[in-house]
């Protein structure tokens, strides 16, 4: 085994002179004027409001912008150690968002190799580097699970999956490790587990960090300088922080953390920052009901995604994520289904709310809310459940149906044949009049979300159920909602929302249901702080 | 279609031969049923894949599970070609238009056994070799360009994914009011709905997985291979037994005078 030259990464060093990025087809620059220095070995947080063009930079970082070919344009220069990053492949190594698309090959070891593989590695050192950067990870200790290198791929958490992506990086001994908002689809578990796996490495390493996130508290202690972007000329039309008025991109503040979060604090949390022990402000709860109609009711559910299979002749039911779920929604009452990953929490939402059949047990309706549309809301048209039950999706996109953002809002009333007027109301409260003509697709992450949640509602329906609807978003973006939808709950629409997020259901008060490891069995419920 | 394809826990013979060789023994067999309609040649090839079932970790079980559609469809195409072709020998059963003769029985049980060795082959091919190994010796031994293996067998794990995002889109639809009900071309709408947002999807997975993999330095160069893809005299056996499983059909079809060749 040789030790020899697997040894040291070489910290990279940033520079960027009066840099600018405008991707092809665009009008507006993504990124305008950037200067910025990172030494060897300095650990950056990016942060900027939405459009500030912290992606590009991190995409252009990582040499994988596209080139001349194309329409794009480039300004000024943008060098690590004095060269292009498109000329230096595995000096830097990227991270993005979605675990599912950084995973490359389906078993362990060979998607670690990978990267080291297209740098032409000799194949003994390969697989030195591949354990010990699965080490570093903590992907082979008995905590981490101890994993075969023939480990598929697909059997692994979200959380498992962004630090096998980190070990595929470390593998590259990458003198820059990039992280485009790492953890912004883990659940908290998942968050530290790859923060903590990522602090290690570093320590270890002494590569160069950049990482943008919106959370600054769990990346805080780990830097040592924060950079705010100017908000770019991109972001005209997104409204967050466009207050400053001094031109487009380019550095707005850059410091040591607790020097820029105490002088830029009240900016950065008008910008939707989530800065640490900010809890944004929101709307209280007028009026919480003692007792109140039951619309829907599950009884001793068992849940799963999946069909009952064909296997030959047989027909056999699937085996259920999750058991024994009983749970009451009210009117004007917030019922928030909380729990570890893979307790089936989505899955069970997804069933109470009529979109898959129970594989146990039953959901039923009150006549209240049926109005004469039978029972079971599995069996409801599509036209009959919109009305009646509101599903917002985690992912935005999955529930776009038409091109404009205004025939998005119109496409369930025009199916009812009622509600058209409501539209107008809630593009005016949900901040979306300047958009109605754009495509859904193009909008920012807080704008998909804020539509995604209009549209179901001007279906009116009376219950809304929510998946994690405040994952990835920002501080402005989350005291809409959570307020928006307190004003809901008081306007007597039931809510029931899983999440993990502690100070949202805190708002929304209501009743807790913990759902528990498959193991453990049983659900257990408990009133959360209503406060 | 995961599990069908993931071969983790077999610990069959033949998952220890090249994916190559067994490739080439596989295309061998199914040539030589491609050329004749007879039913010796077919059962002769059709019983000697049936021996080597444990060699590749397959059992009848398990190919009933991965497979039944296709042993049906073969069943059914023998049965139909046993009614409908030109009658010859003595008739057997005769129910107006239809009528199965000697002759065309005999046709139709060539056809569905050929169905079945052609298809047989390709099964055991799957059961017993990874993907990944698949593409390790498409690019390393049969010199295949990396960039298009490679990039084959990371698209095709998104294949996968894709199914779940289709129920997933199908149900996030419903919940806006597309519904898979109504007339056939209210539904032919919604299932083309339902594909555009699969396509949106797919087409986003698989330019964040093209950074993905070009953030990992893939596409430049020369690259390294960190799983040889070897040859071993179990390969030699692989090759061979596909040659003499070929030449033994051709042979004892011949012997028995019914050999036949499909253009004749």
């Amino acid at each position: 085994m040789p030790a020899t030259q697997s040894g040291v990464v070489r910290p990279a060093a940033i520079s960027a002179e009066g840099w600018g990025w405008r991707h092809a087809g665009r009008a507006q620059a993504a990124v305008q004027g950037l200067d910025l220095r990172i030494e060897p070995g300095e650990r950056v947080l990016l942060l900027g409001p939405s459009g500030a063009g912290k992606s590009t930079l991190l995409h252009a970082l990582a040499g994988v912008l596209g080139d001349e070919e194309d329409d794009s344009d480039e300004t000024g220069s943008l060098l690590i150690d004095g060269v292009a990053p498109r000329e230096q492949r595995g000096r830097a190594g990227l991270m993005q968002q979605d675990p599912e698309t950084q995973v490359v090959l389906s078993r362990v070891g060979d998607d670690v190799a990978f990267g080291a593989e297209n740098l032409a590695v000799p194949r003994d050192e390969i697989w030195s580097r591949v354990h010990e950067a699965l080490d570093d990870v903590g992907l082979r200790t008995a905590a981490g699970g101890g994993l075969p290198l023939d480990h598929p791929t697909a059997a692994l958490s979200g959380g498992q999956k962004q630090r096998l992506a980190l070990a595929g990086i470390l593998a590259m001994r990458p003198g820059l490790i990039l992280l485009d908002e790492p953890t912004a689809n883990l659940d908290p578990a998942g968050v530290l587990e790859v923060r903590d796996a990522v602090g290690r490495c570093l320590d270890k390493t002494g590569a160069t960090l950049v990482v943008v996130e919106h959370r600054v508290s769990v990346w805080k202690d780990l830097v040592d300088r924060i950079v705010v972007l100017q908000p770019g000329s991109a972001t005209g039309i997104s409204g967050t922080g466009s207050g400053t008025g001094k031109g487009a991109g380019g550095v707005l503040l850059d410091g040591p953390p607790d020097q820029v979060l105490s002088e830029a604090r009240t900016m950065l949390m008008s910008a939707g920052v989530w800065v640490p022990g900010y809890v944004p402000t929101t709307r209280t709860r007028l009026n919480e009901p003692d007792t109140a109609q039951l619309l829907l009711a599950a009884q001793d559910l068992a849940v799963s995604r999946e069909k009952p299979r064909r296997k030959g002749f047989k027909t056999i039911p699937p085996v259920p994520v999750q058991t024994g779920i009983s749970a009451q929604v009210r009117a004007g009452h917030a019922l928030t289904i909380t729990g570890p990953n893979g307790a089936g929490k989505s899955t069970f939402a997804l069933t109470l709310a009529g979109l898959l059949a129970p594989v146990e047990g039953k959901v039923s309706a009150a006549v209240e809310l049926s109005e004469g549309a039978g029972i079971d809301p599995y069996k409801w048209k599509a036209e009959q459940l919109i009305s009646r039950i509101g599903t917002v999706f985690q992912e935005p996109e999955h529930q776009f149906v038409t091109g404009k953002v205004l025939d998005e809002l119109m496409f369930g009333p025009k199916h009812l044949g009622h509600g058209e007027e409501r539209v107008d109301e809630l593009l005016e409260r949900l901040r979306l009049t300047h958009l109605v003509d754009a495509n859904p697709y193009t909008l920012s992450g807080g704008e998909k979300r804020r539509l995604s949640v209009a549209t179901v509602l001007a279906a009116h329906p009376k219950v809304l159920v929510l998946d994690e609807p405040t994952f990835g978003q920002d501080a402005n973006t989350w005291a809409e909602l959570a307020s928006f939808l307190s004003e809901l709950l008081d306007a007597g629409t039931a809510v029931v929302s899983v999440t993990h997020d502690q100070e949202f259901s805190a708002v929304l008060g209501g009743t807790e249901l913990r759902l528990g490891p498959i193991s453990q069995g049983r659900a257990t419920h408990q009133e959360a702080g209503a406060a | 279609m995961r599990d069908a394809l993931n071969i983790r826990g077999n610990q069959a013979l033949l998952t220890q031969a090249n994916p190559l060789a067994k490739f080439v023994s596989v295309f061998l067999i199914s040539l030589v049923l491609a050329l004749s309609i007879d039913w010796v040649s077919a059962s002769t090839a059709l019983l000697a894949e049936l021996a080597l079932f444990p060699l590749a970790g397959l059992t009848i079980r398990l190919l009933w599970q991965r497979a039944w559609p296709l042993i049906i469809a073969a069943a059914i195409g023998g049965w139909s070609t046993a009614i409908v072709a030109a009658d010859s020998g003595a008739v057997l059963l005769d129910v107006g238009l239809w009528s199965i003769s000697e002759g065309s029985l005999e046709l139709g049980l060539g056809f569905m056994l050929r169905g079945l060795a052609i298809a047989l082959p390709a099964i055991l091919l799957m059961t017993c070799t990874d993907p990944t190994d698949l593409a390790d010796a498409l690019a390393q031994k049969a010199k295949l360009p990396p960039r298009f293996v490679l990039g084959s067998l990371a698209a095709m794990r998104l294949v996968g994914l894709m199914a779940e995002e289709w129920q997933t889109i199908g149900m996030a639809r419903r919940a806006r009011g597309v519904g898979s009900q109504g007339s056939p071309f209210q539904r032919l709408k919604a299932t083309l709905g339902q594909s555009f947002g699969l396509l949106v999807q797919a087409v986003r997975r698989a330019s964040r997985l093209a950074v993905t993999m070009e953030a990992r330095g893939f596409g430049g160069g020369q690259r390294t291979w960190a799983r040889e893809s070897t040859y071993s005299m179990l390969d030699v056996w692989v090759v061979l037994g596909g040659l003499v499983i070929a030449a033994g059909a051709v042979l004892a079809a011949v012997g028995a005078g019914t050999w036949s060749f499909v253009w004749r």
